[in-house]
């Protein structure tokens, strides 16, 4: 089923382009039925899972093929804890991505045949367990996210989306050359990421260790992004379609923070050890330094993509804390890393539905200026609605998925990283500040330059953002069946690290 | 089923199909939200003072609630409080009644969470969600910039404080695993004084205590009706009830008690100072919450919780009542000004005999409710210091003296010259004031909670000891009061004029953390967006340039040198070539002539080698 899963969107995608002849109306339909099917799958992959730890062994729905046999690697997938959540939310933000683009008029075939290659390689990345396999996906990836923005973007489209091919490529060399260290490392040489679990590399050759360490944090970051490997980001987002961005924040930021937590923590956890506190500097820094730079902005979706960074610090603040043995017990720094992975599915729903709904007023108004709008709660209730939720969502109130990962990521990172805690404290105050401040200004008071051009939501649209905010307050109402599921695989990440 | 469940999900579940369904919900919506709320109250009251549940939730952080005496106690306040509120929003709130009383009711739910949080994790979650719906409720009236900049001003100050319960759940999770409330003392020292510092901060936030006061002068941009709710039984008063039940980790720090007793005392002192000063009703009334607040903090500080929960219930009573009054003058004479509400209360009867009743005793007049309950506290500040038990009088005199100014006021006859009233009588509807009137009759009787048989059994039912006043006390305290009332009837206006600096604009504590913290951290933000975009950014864009403009120099050393090189190496062998190709003729004696240079040449050459 696993291979069913990330092998359909792209079987489709080539039927979609081979078949000649076929209307946008049947491209539509069959993009949204393929997208649909896939969550459908994953959906039952979740509920057959039993919870297990994984990452070294014990991964649900495995299938090993022999690929390159002389470098030891493989057609090796797999799921667990750290996965799963990835897979369901990859496969549900891609349903609604496919919902929200029914009204795409630009050469909709090929967009839907872009959408289901560009699945495939986001599912591939999460569902594998070698390291070239995971390197092949991640590549595509980027490449299918470049035509998605060239493509389809507006503005500077094709020199923001030359600007995230080649930024986000140097990214992914940087990684290769760490794999290729892991591998050269590893006795016997392979590139399986079950076994390098197992058996870590450069284990007690701190100068190897780090620079192995350094070529994949490198190249993880610039994915991810943290500060200062950041800046590719607000261009990407601000010239992409609402789809590609929702897909761009909500997937593949993704990639980078999981390749930490499941690549860099379990098989380099001497260096990881050594060097935690660098990560937790950098998620502080992040937390803070994106929130105060996304307070400055004036256009909603730099706006968003800063808050992007902030959030992603969270996530580094805690897989950083998690290797700080002093000061906390396992239990607190399990807390921590899962409440990184629960950050992770988190803001995906929840910027996922904010770079959507900030599609609608590009789509009614072409603008993205917070100040030429205003008034939108009285003139366009459901948009107000949904976009205060997801505000809020993002800013971490308590019912939202946000604060079940933030309350992990803080309670759980201060024993072992107090002050780094403290500066993401104000990093929470000050991304409070710029949504109260952003939905003051889109939503209430008179109304602004653009307001009466904005329509409210069309069905498409808010069976779109509905799902990724229910799920959202689903999450924040009830998180034990997806902690459930990334709890034994978290601990296991803790587990290996203090190896 | 703990019935604990029930309470809570009802007010949450009616709430949000109201808020959700809004302007459809018509006329019926303060009705529905009366009935539900009434359900709640019916629930919280069969429910007793033993239930107790958890469920898992994070990890070592499971959802534990539980219904004690003083939970109990303050949760039937609140909804008897929201009871009366939803039933005058009829008569106060002309538009989108249906999303306000969803609001409230959402609002009820976060509170009676708090109220029944055993541990910190359900605690923040419901002290969030007061904050967030509290910021709606303010920004009731959309089209209104100025009540959204409020609301944001207001829910911002509370959240940097509310932070504080972030830290004291990472503290209790660091130091020993736990996050109950009532396990908070025995945490290692350095985690504990983390934990109290956390709560102390989230608590005097929420409480209104200085120096954050300033939120709930701006608060007061929202409808009357969510004042009435939130600014007197609710919001605030879940600031002072976190302290009493968490006194003993404060006593257990050895200096978060004698801290968060001062900020009491001083709050109830200089606010009551600034509300003698203001000149618009709902603003003296926001700044007596404060101060009245302050009352119940400095009984927290002193470990006196049966005395802090009394004083607490009974200013819940008295506050709302007031902001109701406050609202209806506003609905019914157009105006909050405290000059233009001259003789009010004898322009709508009705409402003035409750007006009367709420501003008695909040002077402490006896024998009214907070002339007991304050001085319940002020007995215990006695036992414990004689300076904070100073401080506690001067409060007490200070607030005899904006009630009685209020209160002469209101009562005031302005007649013109032919003896006919300058303003005439306004009817209030019947429908509109009756449901005040068991708020009227709380800020009455309620003085029942510190004298007497009731004030044991209330004692024991929220804590250990009967609520004790002192007939000497309680004379004193009455004797103060009257004198400064009769005091006030020549004095006030005078009084209140020449406060018109500080205490007028509450001590300018606002434009002060404008500046101390809101101004920096935006002129932070600009220069970091500027070296975002003009250092970290074009970083990128140049090493992007350098590297096109490596290319450009690798491709002339391509083309220039490396190639040129090559074509000048073929150049030189195609001269060489041409040169070559001069000798070649055709003509034979050349031949000979050049067959015999070479070999006079090769024997030369042979002759020197050898």
């Amino acid at each position: 089923m696993l291979d069913l899963l990330v092998f359909l969107p792209v079987l489709v995608a080539v039927a979609l382009l081979a078949v000649p002849g076929l209307s946008d109306q049947v491209s539509r339909i069959v993009l949204v039925a393929v997208t649909g099917v896939e969550l459908a799958v994953s959906l039952g992959l979740w509920l057959a899972y039993e919870p297990r730890p994984g990452v070294t062994g014990d991964i649900a729905y495995e299938r090993e093929l022999q690929w390159i046999p002389t470098v030891d690697s493989g057609y090796h997938v797999g799921v667990d804890g750290l996965s799963l959540p990835m897979l369901l939310l990859t496969t549900g933000l891609f349903f609604c991505c496919a919902l929200y683009a029914w009204r795409e008029q630009l050469r909709p075939r090929i967009f839907a045949a872009l959408l289901l290659f560009l699945e495939t390689a986001c599912l591939g990345v999460f569902a594998s367990l070698d390291l070239i396999l995971f390197f092949v996906f991640f590549d595509l990836s980027i490449v299918g996210m470049y035509f998605v923005i060239a493509g389809w973007g507006h503005g500077q489209a094709a020199r923001s989306a030359l600007k995230f091919f080649l930024y986000t490529f140097f990214g992914s060399l940087a990684m290769l050359v760490g794999f290729l260290a892991l591998f050269a490392g590893s006795a016997p040489h392979t590139f399986d990421m079950v076994a390098l679990a197992q058996n870590p590399p450069l284990q007690g050759r701190p100068v190897a260790g780090g620079f192995a360490l350094l070529a994949l944090g490198i190249g993880l970051a610039i994915k991810t992004p943290t500060v200062p490997f950041h800046t590719w980001l607000p261009p990407a987002h601000t010239d992409a379609p609402a789809v590609g961005s929702a897909v761009l924040a909500g997937v593949l930021l993704k990639m980078g923070t999981y390749g930490f937590v499941r690549i860099a923590m379990p098989m380099l956890p001497d260096a990881w050890r050594t060097w935690a506190v660098v990560a937790v500097v950098v998620g502080a820094v992040g937390v803070l330094y994106g929130a105060l730079v996304a307070l400055a902005q004036t256009d909603l979706k730099r706006m968003i993509a800063y808050t992007s960074v902030a959030h992603m610090g969270y996530v580094l603040l805690a897989v950083g804390a998690a290797g700080m043995l002093g000061g906390s017990d396992a239990e607190a720094r399990t807390v921590a890393v899962s409440g990184a992975v629960t950050q992770m599915v988190s803001h995906g729903l929840v910027t996922g539905a904010l770079f959507l709904l900030a599609g609608v007023l590009q789509d009614r108004a072409a603008s993205y200026d917070l100040d030429a709008y205003g008034g939108l709660a009285t003139t366009a209730p459901r948009f107000a609605g949904l976009f205060g939720l997801a505000a809020f969502a993002s800013l971490a109130l308590p019912g939202l998925s946000g604060f079940v990962a933030e309350f992990q990521v803080l309670a759980g990172s201060l024993g072992s990283a107090p002050v780094g805690v403290v500066v993401a404290l104000l990093g929470l105050l000050v991304t409070a500040a710029l949504f109260l401040v952003a939905m003051n200004r889109l939503l209430l008071g008179p109304p602004g330059r653009l307001t009466g051009k904005v329509r409210d939501l069309r069905p498409s649209e808010l069976a779109a953002v509905v799902p990724l905010l229910s799920l959202s307050l689903f999450i924040g109402v009830l998180p034990r069946p997806l902690l459930d599921v990334i709890e034994p695989s978290a601990r296991a990440v803790v587990d290996l690290v203090s190896r | 089923m703990s019935l604990l469940w029930p309470i809570l999900l009802t007010p949450a579940g009616v709430g949000a199909l109201l808020a959700l369904l809004g302007p459809r919900t018509g006329r019926t919506a303060p009705a529905v939200a009366v009935l539900t709320t009434a359900a709640t109250l019916g629930l919280v009251a069969g429910a007793g003072t033993q239930q107790r549940t958890s469920v898992p939730f994070l990890l070592g952080a499971p959802f534990e609630l539980g219904l004690d005496g003083l939970s109990s106690a303050l949760a039937v306040t609140v909804c008897v409080v929201t009871l009366c509120v939803l039933a005058a929003v009829p008569g106060q709130v002309p538009e989108r009644r249906g999303r306000l009383c969803g609001w409230l009711l959402l609002f009820l739910f976060a509170v009676l969470l708090t109220l029944t949080a055993r541990s910190l994790l359900p605690l923040l979650v419901g002290w969030e969600l007061m904050g967030a719906a509290s910021y709606l409720l303010i920004a009731h009236d959309v089209a209104d910039p100025h009540a959204a900049r409020s609301a944001t001003t207001a829910l911002l100050t509370t959240r940097a404080l509310d932070l504080g319960l972030y830290l004291a759940a990472g503290a209790a999770l660091a130091g020993g695993g736990t996050l109950a409330l009532d396990g908070l003392s025995a945490l290692p020292a350095g985690w504990r004084d983390a934990a109290a510092l956390g709560i102390v901060a989230a608590a005097l936030g929420k409480a209104a205590q200085l120096p954050v006061s300033f939120w709930l002068s701006r608060a007061m941009d929202g409808p009357s009706p969510v004042s009435a709710l939130l600014h007197s039984a609710a919001m605030v008063a879940m600031g002072g009830y976190l302290l009493l039940r968490t006194a003993p980790l404060l006593t257990a720090t050895g200096w978060a008690d004698d801290a968060v007793a001062w900020t009491g005392a001083t709050t109830a002192v200089l606010l009551g100072i600034v509300a003698l000063a203001q000149r618009d009703l709902k603003q003296l009334l926001a700044a007596s919450t404060a101060s009245q607040l302050g009352f119940v903090v400095l009984a927290a500080g002193l470990s006196a919780r049966e005395a802090g929960a009394a004083q607490l219930v009974a200013h819940a009573s008295v506050k709302s009542l007031l902001f109701l009054v406050a609202g209806l003058w506003l609905h019914e004479l157009g105006t909050r000004d405290l000059g233009a509400l001259r003789g009010a209360a004898l322009r709508t009867p009705a409402v003035g005999v409750l007006a009367v009743v709420g501003l008695a005793s909040l002077a402490g007049l006896p024998p009214l409710a907070l002339w007991g309950t304050k001085d319940a506290v002020l007995d215990a500040a006695l036992q414990h210091s004689v300076p904070l038990y100073a401080a506690g009088l001067l409060a007490a005199v200070l607030s005899a003296a904006y009630a009685g100014r209020v209160l002469v006021l209101v009562l005031a006859v302005d007649r013109q010259p032919d003896r006919a009233p300058v303003s005439p009588r306004v009817r209030v509807p019947t429908t509109s004031w009756v449901p005040l009137l068991p708020l009227a009759a709380g800020a009455a009787l309620l003085v029942a909670l510190a004298v007497g048989r009731p004030a044991e059994l209330f004692g024991e039912l929220v804590g250990r000891e009967p609520v004790q006043t002192s007939a000497a006390g309680l004379g004193l305290a009455a004797l103060l009061a009257v004198a400064v009332l009769a005091l006030m009837r020549s004095q006030g206006e005078a009084l209140a004029a020449r406060l018109s600096g500080a205490p007028l604009h509450w001590l300018h504590l606002e434009p002060a953390v404008r500046a101390i913290a809101v101004r920096p951290v935006l002129q932070l933000s600009r220069a970091l967006a500027t070296f975002d975009d003009s250092v970290l950014d074009r970083a990128v864009e140049s090493a992007a340039a350098g590297t096109v403009r490596a290319a450009t120099a690798a491709r002339r050393l391509d083309e220039r040198d490396l190639d040129g090189g090559v074509r000048a190496i073929a150049s030189l062998t195609q001269r060489l070539g041409a040169l070559a190709r001069r000798l070649q003729t055709g003509q034979v004696h050349h031949y000979y002539g050049q067959a015999a240079a070479l070999l006079v040449a090769a024997t030369v050459l042979l002759l020197l080698v050898r």
